[in-house]
């Protein structure tokens, strides 16, 4: 998600007669011809057939079947599993975010002196974020296992797992496994994000704060916080959104399980369409549905955060 | 001075730490995938068993990373050509439509593509480019096209015009002065905008589950496919080789190219 929302026409060569002319006119679709093929292509279309397929009964290897608007959307209405995928994507939400964002913060700040250790340190903390999501969910796969992972023989004589269990085979294991995984994972890129906020703020403000005898701490809430205000809200943008659509690594760590306590809503999606009900219709129901929450969401946190409303240049 | 040094100690310490914490786990994943502990290899001792079990498996390792390779190569190229060209439009020229289509390419952002894939499943099919790499690399090229146009468009507005019109006077056509002149003098973001790509095509693991079926599986997918079919027993060498081999290339390009990476961040952040 980018912080961006300007359309200025500055290029706008004086000697020209009327604002649009013929031939850049030609030249300019000619350059975006590429653009707009990708755009239409795999982006209007696919929106109007999202529309168009959650109104309809669509099964896996059928096709279209019928017209049943507002079916799917009833059923949806009235599915526990959806509810319950729900409530597990907003806790899973709350919590990567919670431990995510002062870590990174915190990180952040003590990272921010250019010295050589320091940026050693930095590199090496957003080393994980070169794997992709599936990638490290994958390597944590291993690192959790009973058979060779070093963490679930440590947590089994700490006593802090039934001997009986794997970490990955209770509601609550598998929920932080996969936190303590994107921890990994995003605390270098959302540091990375703090830290040129950070180093965006005027120096000769901490040195008027020195003359006045402000302490670390009287700085840090009184300069770098509010003058963080907007890297701070767009980071949680960042990882709320980012939160809600998780995919990969439930659906590689968990698959949803234990007994569906793990399932969020974009893997109902894929359960939807491909395991349980084979029923695409109900999948592109369900699609529109986080589409819509989405897009209502962006734009909120778009207008909280000021965009589009004056661009400070 | 005691107080000083104490302070010292602890910084280096902590943070020597927090180093490790986030290195660990991949010096974990090669350490793991040289061990005698798999399946698949049968020596008492420390080797590259895991690496030739994976080369054979399935399809076979190299299939795979061809697969890897071309889709990432297509949704690198596409999403290039297609940004470079879109922010030159958008940053030089003035016409009807222009505002509208720019707004249309970020609009790309606010719609998640998790809620793309299921029609995308059916209309790929009609365009004849199911389970085809390059119909794949397209929708990656796509979700990587806002902010590939947004870059390139800051690229060409920062460049004095100054320079095509010299191009110009030289005898330069449109399309000539925008591959001589243009193109070279934004080498540095269009790097930016291709790792950027690489990144996400490389690593992408949920359009390719989607759109493609075993035998076009790049790494990621065949990596958990085979986790999958492996009933029963899961052959966690074979899982950490095959992480190993995915994460050099990405963790070397990612090194190399870490002033780019953190050039795109300042951009504009980019979808995690």
């Amino acid at each position: 998600m980018a912080v961006m929302a300007d359309t200025d026409e500055r290029q706008v060569v004086p000697h020209r007669r009327s604002r649009w002319s013929r031939t850049d006119t030609l030249r300019g679709w000619a350059f975006l011809a590429p653009a707009l093929a990708l755009v239409v292509v795999f982006f209007i279309v696919p929106v109007g057939l999202v529309v168009y397929m959650s109104a309809t009964d669509w099964t896996l290897f059928g096709g279209f079947t019928a017209m049943n608007f507002p079916q799917n959307f009833v059923d949806i209405a009235s599915d526990p599993m959806f509810a319950k995928s729900l409530e597990f994507t907003l806790k899973y939400t709350v919590l990567t975010t919670v431990i995510l964002m002062p870590l990174a913060f915190f990180l952040a700040l003590l990272v921010q002196e250019a010295r050589q250790w320091n940026k050693f340190l930095r590199t090496a903390i957003l080393l994980p974020s070169a794997l992709g999501i599936a990638s490290s969910s994958l390597l944590f796969y291993a690192l959790y296992s009973p058979q060779v992972g070093p963490l679930n023989p440590i947590l089994d004589s700490l006593g802090l797992m039934d001997a009986q269990q794997t970490i990955l085979g209770t509601a609550d294991g598998a929920l932080w496994a996969t936190v303590v995984l994107v921890v990994w994972r995003f605390t270098g890129y959302f540091m990375l994000l703090t830290l040129i906020g950070v180093q965006a703020i005027p120096g000769d403000i901490y040195e008027a704060a020195n003359l006045d005898g402000a302490g670390r701490l009287r700085k840090l809430r009184s300069i770098t916080l509010p003058m963080l205000k907007p890297t701070i809200a767009m980071t949680m943008i960042l990882s709320v959104t980012g939160s809600l659509l998780a995919f990969d690594q439930f659906f590689i760590l968990t698959k949803g399980g234990p007994n569906n306590e793990t399932l969020t809503t974009v893997l109902l999606i894929y359960k939807y369409a491909f395991e349980t009900k084979k029923d695409l219709g109900m999948a592109a129901a369900l699609s529109v549905v986080v589409l819509l929450a989405l897009v209502i969401i962006n734009v909120l946190q778009l207008r909280a955060l000021g965009v589009g409303r004056s661009e400070e240049k | 001075m005691a107080n000083l040094l104490t302070k010292r100690v602890v910084y280096y310490l902590l943070t020597a730490l927090i180093a490790i914490t986030f290195i660990l786990p991949l010096a974990w994943a090669v350490v793991n995938s040289i061990a005698p502990n798999s399946a698949t290899s049968q020596s008492d001792g420390y080797g590259l068993g895991n690496y030739g079990a994976l080369a054979v498996y399935g399809e076979g390792l190299t299939t795979y990373l061809s697969n890897s390779v071309i889709l990432t190569f297509v949704a690198v190229a596409a999403c290039l050509i297609a940004a470079t060209m879109a922010g030159y439009a958008i940053a030089r020229f003035t016409f009807a439509g222009k505002g509208l289509m720019f707004v249309l390419v970020l609009s790309i952002l606010m719609v998640p593509y998790a809620a793309l894939l299921i029609p995308l499943v059916v209309w790929m099919s009609e365009l004849g480019l199911d389970n085809t790499l390059v119909g794949v690399g397209f929708v990656l090229a796509l979700f990587q096209l806002p902010f590939g146009t947004f870059v390139m468009r800051n690229a060409f507005e920062s460049i004095p015009s100054e320079l095509e019109e010299a191009a110009k006077l030289d005898g330069c056509g449109t399309f000539a002065t925008f591959m001589r002149v243009m193109v070279p003098s934004v080498k540095a973001p269009m790097v930016t905008v291709g790792l950027f790509v690489f990144l996400n095509a490389w690593n992408d693991f949920m359009v390719p589950l989607y759109l493609l079926g075993p035998q076009n599986a790049p790494l990621p997918l065949a990596m958990v496919n085979m986790r999958q079919q492996v009933m029963g027993v899961i052959d966690y060498g074979l899982t950490t080789a095959g992480v190993v081999v995915l994460a050099i290339p990405a963790v070397i390009l990612f090194l190399a190219l870490q002033k780019y990476y953190i050039k795109g961040l300042i951009s504009g952040a980019v979808k995690g």
